[in-house]
């Protein structure tokens, strides 16, 4: 299971899945990477805003060139347009929807889950550290927090883990985690398998 | 009383070195860019710069890093420049890292006269260490003091000249809060109209909180990830 980071669901397919966790009415924010192709998977007879913490409810798709407008960009500082029905608001009011637990879901990528639902997605001990941006506000607050990520490291480790090894984000608060290999829920103080992709027969955890 | 100065030379004049001055922005997007190019070009340093970045190299904030005016930043978020990682890592720059709601969160309470609040993000991380934990209905938060500041410059779309500023799209961000939460306030806008031609419904931030405007049409707007997709798609 050294190599899983070839086996199982492509960062398409694990989009795909997360956007299963998505309702009709929800609002939601998506975090940078594999989380970001969830909005392509939003059932097109859905009413959804997602919610861009730089101060946007009614996040649309990427301009067209003619489009571009520097004044409108999302939280990973891209151009972007807006959804029928979108606000504009400060930083204070975006976190204060956030912490307020007016969104109903937060889908952002992790470097370790741990059976309790912590999750470490922002620093490692000796690197450059850039910064938790709006991480630790949004698990904290909302009120369900999916992870998607690889299963495994670059050397093959779990990154579903007994305990993180890393700073933290946050704790108790990741409620499922999906992977390459399967989708978990975090229950109880263990992952739970709820699912595994085609070809793959069991996941580890670290 | 006339709150409309002719140049960005004249909004930064009374800051002097040591000071902590707030700079509205995320990213690159909506931020104070003119005034940061007179600080540039000013002799000030030593200062305590609170924004949720620290700019790129060569623009924004990035460019009194250059000039190594910057001695302590409060972000959330920072890195985007070699020259940062540099200053940090060589110990010349010191770094207070904030969640980002924490930041907005202290910085609104700071304009409101509010000392401090507690607030559940970071609790259980390294961001809680040191910090009082209290509990109310079974759940432990932390607390956290405000921000407030000696100058903040901040970037608008359109003012009228008594200072009531309206925001342009996500170009809002940090910049109407840190207008509240300092000593002055110098807002940059693109456009300036007379007292009673906006209409008070429209106003987002009222002019109480603007002590001086700098109209503009000279900023450049520098876009840091040009995302786009073709009609075809």
């Amino acid at each position: 299971m050294s190599d899983s980071k070839n086996t199982g669901w492509s960062r398409e397919e694990m989009a795909k899945k997360a956007s299963e966790e998505i309702q009709d009415g929800f609002s939601v924010n998506l975090g940078i990477g594999i989380p970001t192709l969830v909005a392509n998977y939003i059932p097109k007879d859905m009413s959804v805003m997602l919610q861009s913490e730089n101060g946007l409810l009614g996040m649309g798709e990427f301009p067209l060139d003619s489009e571009i407008d520097a004044d409108l960009i999302n939280a990973g500082k891209q151009t972007v347009t807006v959804v029928k029905g979108a606000s504009f608001f400060s930083s204070a009011e975006s976190f204060a929807m956030i912490r307020g637990q007016h969104i109903d879901l937060t889908i952002l990528g992790a470097m370790e889950v741990s059976k309790d639902g912590d999750i470490a997605n922002w620093m490692i001990p000796g690197k450059m550290v850039k910064g938790m941006g709006g991480a630790m506000d949004l698990v904290a607050s909302a009120k369900k927090v999916v992870v998607v990520m690889q299963h495994t490291d670059k050397n093959g480790n779990s990154k579903l883990v007994d305990r993180c090894s890393l700073p933290l984000t946050g704790v108790k608060c990741v409620t499922k985690v999906i992977t390459n290999l399967g989708v978990f829920n975090v229950e109880e103080g263990k992952f739970k398998t709820l699912e595994l992709a085609p070809g793959v027969e069991k996941a580890p955890f670290n | 009383m006339n709150k409309i100065i002719k140049t960005a030379t004249e909004g930064i004049k009374d800051v002097k070195s040591g000071m902590t001055l707030m700079f509205g922005g995320f990213g690159l997007c909506g931020i104070p860019e003119l005034s940061i190019e007179a600080l540039k070009e000013s002799s000030v340093k030593n200062l305590t710069c609170i924004s949720n970045n620290a700019g790129v190299d060569g623009f924004g904030l990035g460019l009194l890093l250059e000039k190594r005016q910057i001695k302590k930043m409060i972000s959330s978020y920072v890195g985007e420049n070699k020259l940062f990682a540099e200053l940090f890592l060589s110990g010349e720059l010191d770094v207070e890292l904030t969640p980002q709601g924490t930041l907005a969160e202290k910085i609104r309470a700071g304009g409101a006269g509010i000392p401090g609040f507690f607030t559940a993000t970071g609790v259980g991380t390294k961001i809680a260490e040191g910090k009082m934990h209290k509990d109310f209905n079974g759940r432990t938060y932390i607390l956290e003091e405000s921000l407030t500041a000696d100058f903040s410059f901040i970037k608008a779309k359109k003012a009228d000249t008594y200072g009531n500023l309206i925001f342009s799209k996500t170009a809002e961000n940090f910049n109407p809060i840190m207008a509240t939460a300092a000593k002055t306030t110098i807002a940059e806008v693109e456009e300036i109209v007379d007292i009673g031609e906006l209409s008070p419904n429209e106003v987002h931030l009222p002019g109480v909180y603007i002590q001086k405007i700098l109209v503009s049409n000279e900023f450049e707007k520098r876009i840091e990830q040009r995302t786009t997709r073709s009609l075809d798609a």
